[in-house]
């Protein structure tokens, strides 16, 4: 009598399928992919929006900071014009200056427009003279010496460095960038609470699971890992959709603003925003807030989760 | 190996469940845990198997007091023993295959160590054509089974079964009472509950632990 062979063993293939112990389909999972992609979507947005502010401001200061102005109020019975010659003369003159601009007596007056409206007599009033000095890199604080030439040669004559105007735009560039970190935060906050309440949830919605892979021996350490593992799909899946949003809405922005910029109120916007294009920086910082936020939610569902499981028996 | 001494069990501030249980399991025995239905059986299997603290006595478990015992250390006993539900309790997104493979998977064995373990497992248990079946398709003989080779895979030392024949007709009782024999002959020591006399009947070397009004009598076997 033949002894018959064992029966083979099915393939790997056959029987080893890799299912998530806890099952990814449900609708609180699709309802936090939901929540998660809008919330990546709004930080990437507020990120990139202070990104876009904080580069502009350093193209003001840096614009604004190299410039500094000369006003000659005309003194009754003067000429002014030789007034703003000698003083352009001596600020040409000064140590650090690259470039000096006077404005003519039309030129000023055409300044004072937008103010006073067109078709008005400008000859019976004392406008201002200015001339404008554009200083060299690094000499912005080489202006003591003009000052007091000034002093002695063009009496009438004030040097302005707008000091007062770029600390303003130093608090205000400074206050938007914490007024967006401040927001980014409360987004982040949101969306952990979020997530708090969604891994809850799926520990609610999935109790009898837990329960048996307890009695079969599995540890707190691993059933937490199953729910980071589960959480980290529906975190990256989250993140990935609202941060390529994100990605496209500052692409689009940037096309559609160069298209604007040939308008007159697309050159304001440009020179509040810069160009609004954001840059690889930029970018680089979307998906780094996206990465972030995926690790974020896997492991604040690991910590809720192993705190919760930490309670059962 | 388990031993409950002046144990007692109350919900809340209601009476006690159980009380007063005094009783030992020793290694390689067998045992019928029996009684009326609400009498306490599924209630003390779970004080057996350290899902329910008691509120007073004590219960040894392995050499340990199980009040003293963390929860890495449960784990770690709960690997040395095997339990049946009267529901079954598979997970329903899971093949019969990896149902049964569960305990092994959740200790960190890879799947290649333990495919052949697990498919002579499931064929020993007439499953061998029904593993990639999903539970919800299995009938209820072929659920019992499952359950009761996923409490048989890591050879526990102890198994707990909670009515497994309860819902089967009484020739696979019989078929599936024999695989518990089978394995109290290699070594394990199994306490099963259930209400169905006849059953005990055939196995009248059994020792029977007898819980009503919430206490426990107990009924040594005749000898084999």
């Amino acid at each position: 009598m033949t002894e018959s062979p064992p029966p083979s063993l099915p393939p790997a293939s056959r029987l080893k399928r890799d299912m998530p112990l806890i099952p990814s389909d449900s609708i609180a999972g699709r309802a936090l992919v939901v929540v998660i992609a809008i919330m990546t979507f709004l930080a990437c947005l507020t990120a990139g929006g202070a990104i876009l502010v904080a580069e502009a401001s350093q193209g003001w200061r840096a614009d604004v900071s190299r410039d500094v102005t000369i006003q000659i109020k005309p003194p009754p019975g003067d000429d002014a014009d030789a007034l703003v010659a000698a003083a352009a003369d001596i600020a040409g003159r000064a140590p650090g200056v690259a470039d000096v601009r006077a404005y003519s007596k039309v030129e000023s007056e055409k300044l004072l427009a937008p103010w006073l409206g067109d078709g008005l007599d400008f000859g019976q009033l004392p406008i201002p003279r200015l001339i404008v000095v554009h200083m060299q890199s690094g000499h912005r604080e080489d202006l003591e010496p003009l000052r007091a030439a000034l002093a002695a040669g063009a009496p009438g004559a004030s040097l302005d460095d707008h000091r007062l105007w770029l600390s303003r735009l130093d608090t205000m560039a400074d206050a938007i960038v914490a007024f967006a970190a401040a927001l980014f935060a409360l987004m982040i906050l949101a969306m952990a609470t979020a997530i708090g309440f969604a891994t809850r949830g799926a520990m609610a919605g999935t109790r009898e699971i837990i329960e048996v892979l307890h009695f079969v021996g599995a540890a707190d350490s691993y059933i937490a890992r199953q729910f980071q593992g589960h959480f980290l799909r529906l975190g990256f899946k989250g993140a990935a959709i609202g941060g390529l949003s994100a990605g496209l809405f500052f692409a689009l922005a940037s096309l559609a603003s160069a298209g604007l910029s040939r308008s007159p109120g697309g050159e304001e916007i440009a020179a509040l925003f810069g160009a609004f294009a954001l840059g690889l920086a930029g970018y680089g910082a979307i998906t780094a807030i996206c990465l972030a936020i995926a690790g974020l939610t896997a492991l604040l569902s690991r910590e809720i989760a192993f705190r919760q499981l930490r309670s059962l028996l | 190996m388990l031993r409950f001494e002046n144990v007692g069990l109350r919900y809340g501030v209601g009476a006690e469940v159980v009380r007063d249980l005094n009783f030992a399991v020793a290694p390689q025995s067998f045992q019928f845990l029996t009684g009326p239905s609400g009498a306490g059986k599924t209630t003390m299997l779970r004080l057996m198997l350290l899902s329910l603290r008691p509120t007073r006595g004590t219960i040894h478990i392995f050499g340990h007091d199980a009040a003293t015992l963390d929860k890495d250390a449960i784990t770690a006993i709960r690997r040395r023993i095997g339990v049946v539900f009267q529901d079954f309790r598979l997970l329903d997104h899971l093949t019969t295959y990896e149902n049964v493979a569960l305990p092994l998977k959740v200790m960190g064995r890879s799947e290649s160590g333990y495919r052949a373990e697990v498919v002579e497992l499931l064929r020993w248990v007439g499953l061998g054509d029904r593993m990639n079946a999903l539970p919800p398709v299995l009938s209820g003989g072929e659920k019992q089974r499952a359950a009761i080779a996923r409490a048989l895979i890591v050879r526990p030392e102890l198994l707990l079964a909670d009515e497994p024949t309860g819902n089967v007709d009484p020739s696979l009782a019989r078929r599936l009472l024999r695989l518990f024999v089978e394995l109290h002959k290699s070594g394990t020591a199994v306490v099963i509950a259930t209400h169905d006399l006849t059953l005990m009947d055939q196995f009248g070397y059994a020792r029977r632990l007898v819980v009503g009004d919430g206490q426990l009598k107990i009924f040594e076997g005749d000898s084999p």
